[in-house]
């Protein structure tokens, strides 16, 4: 009996040699084929058992089967092994070039002037204020006599008009209209709204003017509403858009449907007040105008004066994105250069 | 409005530096627009000359003398404060009058005096080019220092001769100290006019500084003959001119005004004429009243003409039908039945408060003037202006609103100047006719109305003595403040006037910032804006650009959107303008395609792909009522290569229809729209045969196609790829669209995937096939996708292929072969009858 253990660890030796050899997977299902498989030299060790007596049979199947189990764990694990220097091998031989130019894209964007307005619409959302659309073509009655401009006032000077062949239609100089809109709508509710839209103006293209632009109004009217209200929200409202730590001033001014008005400055955002051609070298630009609603326009809206009072404000989305974007041709917008258009 | 500081030192004090005090202006509501530093340091703009202290000082002329060699030049001796005097030579036409061998009198005559190495303004050349002072021979004596002209010193393009001012001026001070200067450039806002004047800003000055103001006197020495009887004023309209005065003043000389009025006149913007002119133009710039002077004795002379003894008559009204009036500026004008003239009974002199007549105007041998200051009606005065098309500082001021109380206080002080600078004696009396007074009530103004719109609480007295420091009569009343206007403003129409006045001088910087504490209206939702935005990121998702374009357009250029020979897709009326700034922009647009087309072809000059859309409103006139229409449409254009090119592929495929209707597809799905469909359509600015119309039901949503090659021709394409586009009526869109959704549950069981090849009339539309596949295949069928199309060989003329992958899917099982089997029989035999299809085997 002792020799045929013998043999068979021997050959159990033999074979893990024969394992640590096979470099490659081929190799090694040959060894398999060689070692364990039906005509394996395991398999014909273990066909000696026939000349043990009944006694060392089991003793030598035992240890016939822990050899090969030992076997079968030592190939699974040497397979697994040689497979993975083998992938290894084959991705080093597919690597790219991984500086190659990747597949591009065609990418939509939107417009710069819909982004920001966007942005004045998420800001202005979030303090309550909602949009207010009304249209483009308006009366004389609701883009000047209602908001307390008569006709020949000189404060009418203040926009160049579009006026249609038909009298008393006009392009809306601003979107103040709907403020009256708006007013007359909601009345006798609180109100906050921002009134976006296009407005024109009779005025000669240049890099500094266009004759049609975007304008953001906005209205609020309520029964506690004060210039302080005015100030912190549109404060608020500059900070949100341009920088927490951007200075901002109010000056005196004058529009007919606000009194008391005023004109909001935000520090120059180029030279930070250094002063440069952007600012005119006064180290600020305007953003925007605003006031306390004008008596007259409050009634206009069905508004009492004695009541209620309310603060308005307007902006323009195209200037507020050439000073955040150092654009410096506002015919750029409508000229739709997808040379400009695709740097957003 | 320009305002020199040293001209605004004469009615106030002014101690802080120049920056704080514009910063003080700007935020009072007077912006600074510019600041225009003369011979002194400041500023940024390095290019600017400052007269150097050291080397540009006051020369006190001592005497001319002839130059030995040269007719043309004289030497003049200077005192410039050094040691010794300098002699310079110079060829200034103006000093030769005082050539002589002695000392020049008892007359004190200086000039900037510019020592060797002072930077200049070279005098000869036209730009203003600097240039440094250096010694040379003239004429064989040497000369190291010069006398300057006005143009040297960049004061203005005078170089005819040098400057001379005579006066009490000490030799060697800085030119600096004498001449140099701050002038600020005001933004004169509407409701501020009273401040287009030196006085109104120290006015406003005052207020917002707390210095003491200093108005200038109104006493006038009357010393000539009375007038009483010799001049009447008759005013007929007194709505538009409130307010006449008159004054005579005789024996004016005309001779240049002294050169610190025209100095101030200058840095002012006015060019200066002549002493008479000078003083009216000085009165205007200092106090906001325009003022007009008459050669008195061609009044008189006319006034001869129609009444020899008795007074000149001058009488203010309206044109007669069809007068006319030549200008001042040569003009012979056709006048507005609205336009107040000043005329006499032989007619008309001048335009009231706008330009004087040319006749009546005072001429080179005028000694005697009749003076007027009045007050005219603003409204009337822009809008006859604005007909006229006529610009002058008087009308400025007037169509701004000037208080007729200024217009006695500015007659006396123009009168007062001419009697001191032009030599003239004032007649004794003064003729006023002042029917109609403005009407301007005090005004209540409680401290709470302040706090309610001012968001500041200053008490009753610090609220009076805010308006009082604006010169308003403030008394309180107790429980309220009763407040006058002062004769200054015409403005002040009701408390929010005065609390905008209280909030200036008390400081818009020092008004709190408060977070608003008022009711939250009702929220709502905009509907139609969140579904815009969402089909513009639906679109930007689907790989285009946003563009945004003019609305304003011409039919000519939506014309070339027409295939010739078409007829227009419409007849309607444009909206047009009556006054187009450019021909090119005179309508409103019908047609958005063919503003974004107009886009698509500028880019396809340097673009191969071009792939963008707008949503934007287009504008149709309405039988109903004044106003358009105006409606809200999605356009988009694709045309190109259909991806990017890339070393590893070849050239990729450029679009087509089936792009553009894919397009539509995928919008239309995002959008939930269902029970939609295409109609093969007929539109003249799209090719026939690849155009589909599009529908929801009944109601058509707009077309997708591919462009007519002959309006990619017209509109001038750079490239040959086939242009695709839509045009679609977004409002219509919104109208059908869900924005609810209901999500069904995963499959929990397997598909089964059918391929089913059936062979069609070639005709035959392939969305009935599919319709009837559908119809025929009952809630098993999931989906039906056409993937493969082919005629040919294996196939019958006059018939196609359709290749269809069918998936078939139960909620609650998974489905057996049996029934798969009978779903697909039931289809063929369906397709049999109601198509003719049979299976392709």
């Amino acid at each position: 009996m002792t020799t045929i253990v013998d043999e068979l660890d021997e050959l159990y030796a033999l074979s893990l040699r024969g394992l640590e050899a096979a470099a490659t997977t081929e190799a090694l299902e040959e060894w398999y084929r060689a070692t364990l498989g039906r005509k394996g030299a395991v398999q014909l060790q273990t066909r000696k058992v026939g000349q043990l007596s009944p006694e060392e049979r089991p003793i030598f199947g035992r240890r016939a089967n822990e050899i090969k189990q030992a076997l079968e764990a030592a190939y699974e694990e040497r397979l697994a092994q040689l497979r993975a220097a083998e992938l290894q091998a084959q991705l080093e031989t597919e690597a790219l070039d991984v500086t190659l130019p990747g597949r591009r894209q065609w990418r939509g964007r939107l417009h710069p002037a819909t982004e920001t307005l966007r942005e004045i619409y998420r800001i202005w959302g979030d303090m309550g204020f909602q949009v207010y659309r009304s249209r483009d073509v308006e009366t004389e009655e609701y883009n000047f006599e209602l908001l307390n401009i008569p006709e020949h006032h000189p404060a009418r000077d203040m926009w160049d008009t579009f006026h249609t062949t038909t009298p008393g239609v006009v392009l809306r100089t601003h979107t103040s209209p709907g403020q009256i809109h708006a007013m007359r709508d909601y009345y006798p509710e609180p109100i906050r709204v921002i009134l976006p839209g296009m407005v024109y103006r009779y005025e000669q293209v240049t890099a500094r003017a266009e004759m049609q632009f975007n304008q953001v109004e906005g209205l609020a009217v309520g029964t506690n509403i004060t210039m302080a209200d005015l100030k912190g929200t549109l404060v608020d409202f500059a900070r949100r858009m341009f920088g927490e730590d951007r200075l901002v001033r109010f000056r005196a001014n004058y529009f007919p449907f606000t009194e008391p008005s005023a004109e909001m400055d935000v520090e120059c955002v180029l030279c930070g007040r250094a002063g440069c051609r952007v600012c005119k070298y006064t180290g600020w630009v305007e953003i925007l105008g605003c006031g306390m609603v004008h008596p007259t326009v409050l009634r206009n809206g069905g508004y009492d004066p004695e009541v209620y009072s309310g603060f308005a404000f307007g902006m323009g989305p195209e200037r507020i994105a050439m000073l955040k974007y150092g654009i410096e041709d506002i015919r750029y917008f409508w000229g739709n250069d997808l040379r400009f258009l695709e740097q957003f | 409005m320009r305002v020199p500081i040293s001209w605004l030192k004469e009615y106030i004090d002014i101690t802080m530096p120049v920056t704080d005090l514009v910063e003080k202006l700007t935020i009072g509501g007077l912006e600074v627009t510019g600041i225009d530093y003369i011979g002194v340091p400041g500023g940024s703009d390095r290019e600017r000359l400052v007269w150097e202290r050291d080397k540009l000082v006051m020369g006190h002329i001592l005497k001319v003398q002839p130059h030995p060699d040269a007719d043309r030049l004289v030497l003049a001796t200077v005192d410039y404060g050094g040691d010794e005097t300098e002699v310079v030579v110079t060829g200034a036409p103006n000093l030769f009058p005082y050539l002589g061998e002695g000392p020049i009198g008892d007359r004190q005559l200086y000039s900037p005096f510019a020592l060797e190495g002072a930077v200049l303004y070279d005098g000869h050349r036209d730009e203003p080019v600097k240039m440094t002072l250096k010694g040379r021979k003239l004429r064989g004596i040497y000369n190291r220092c010069m006398l300057c002209s006005e143009k040297e010193l960049g004061l203005s393009d005078e170089h005819e001769g040098i400057m001379i001012l005579e006066g009490d001026y000490s030799a060697g001070t800085p030119v600096q100290d004498v001449l140099g200067d701050v002038v600020l450039s005001i933004d004169v806002i509407p409701n501020i006019a009273r401040t287009a004047s030196i006085l109104g800003v120290a006015r406003e000055v005052a207020a917002l500084t707390g210095a003491q103001l200093r108005e200038p006197s109104y006493e006038v020495v009357q010393e000539g003959p009375p007038l009483a009887g010799a001049v009447e004023i008759i005013i007929t309209e007194p709505e538009l001119n409130p307010r006449f005065v008159a004054l005579v003043i005789e024996g004016v000389e005309r001779k240049p005004s002294p050169f610190w009025m025209q100095q101030r006149l200058r840095l002012a913007g006015q060019r200066p004429i002549n002493v008479v002119v000078d003083i009216s133009n000085y009165v205007m710039l200092e106090m906001g009243q325009p003022n007009h002077t008459f050669d008195h004795d061609f009044l008189r002379e006319r006034a001869d003409s129609y009444a020899p003894d008795g007074p000149i008559e001058i009488i203010t009204r309206l044109p007669h039908e069809g007068e006319t009036l030549t200008t001042l500026d040569g003009i012979s004008r056709e006048l507005p039945p609205y336009t107040i003239l000043v005329t006499d009974r032989a007619g008309a002199l001048s335009l009231g408060g706008i330009m004087g007549g040319e006749e009546s105007e005072i001429a080179e041998h005028t000694t005697n003037v009749l003076l007027e200051a009045a007050a005219w009606n603003y409204i009337n005065i822009r809008r006859s202006m604005h007909t006229l098309k006529i610009n002058s500082e008087a009308g400025f001021r007037f169509s701004r609103g000037v208080h007729p109380e200024q217009a006695l206080l500015g007659a006396k002080r123009a009168a007062e100047l001419m009697r001191r600078l032009a030599g003239g004696t004032v007649r004794q009396g003064i003729v006023d006719n002042y029917p109609n007074p403005p009407d301007q009530p005090p005004i209540a103004l409680t401290a709470d109305e302040v706090a309610r719109i001012g968001g500041i609480s200053p008490s009753r007295q610090e609220i009076k003595e805010m308006l009082e420091a604006l010169q308003f009569a403030v008394k309180d009343r107790g429980d309220h403040l009763l407040v006058t206007s002062p004769p200054h403003r015409l403005d002040i129409e009701g408390s929010h006037d005065l609390i905008e006045e209280v909030l200036r001088v008390y400081g818009y910087d020092r008004i709190p910032e408060r977070t608003m504490g008022d009711t939250l209206p009702p929220q709502r939702n905009n509907p139609e804006l969140a579904f815009e935005e969402n089909v513009r990121d639906l679109m930007v998702a689907l790989g285009l650009q946003e563009v945004i374009t003019y609305r304003l357009t011409t039919p000519q250029r939506e014309a070339k959107l027409l295939a010739p020979g078409s007829a227009g897709p419409d007849d309607h009326p444009y909206v047009t303008l009556s006054n187009p700034i450019t021909a090119e922009r005179m309508a409103l647009r019908h047609n958005l395609l063919a503003s974004v087309l107009e886009i698509a072809t500028e880019n396809s000059r340097f673009r191969e792909r071009i792939g963008i859309f707008e949503i934007g409103t287009v504008f149709l006139t309405s039988e109903e009522g004044i106003l358009p229409d105006e409606r809200t449409r999605l356009a988009f254009v694709l045309t190109g290569p259909r991806r990017p090119d890339h070393w590893k592929e070849d050239q990729a495929p450029t679009y087509d229809f089936f792009d553009a209707k894919g397009l539509v597809e995928e919008m239309l799905a995002a959008l939930q729209i269902d029970n939609w469909h295409v109609a093969p359509a007929r539109h003249p600015s799209f090719r026939p045969g690849r155009t589909a119309r599009l529908f929801a039901g009944e109601q058509p949503l707009g077309h997708v196609g591919e462009l007519h090659p002959l309006v990619v021709e017209t509109l001038g394409f750079r490239n040959d790829f086939a242009v695709l586009a839509a045009d679609l009526d977004l409002e219509a869109i919104y109208r059908r669209a869900r924005s609810e959704r209901t999500v069904v549950p995963v499959p929990a069981f397997p598909a089964v995937h059918e391929d089913l090849a059936l062979i069609v009339d070639r005709e035959l539309p392939a969305a009935e096939v599919a319709a009837a596949i559908r119809d025929a295949g009952g809630f098993l069928l999931q989906q039906v996708e056409l993937f493969d199309i082919y005629e040919g060989k294996q196939i019958p003329a006059g018939k196609k292929s359709l290749a269809y992958h069918l998936i078939f899917q139960a909620p609650d099982k998974t489905l057996a072969d049996r029934e798969i089997r009978r779903q697909r029989e039931r289809i063929l035999q369906r397709l049999e009858q109601r198509l003719g299809a049979r299976l392709r085997e």
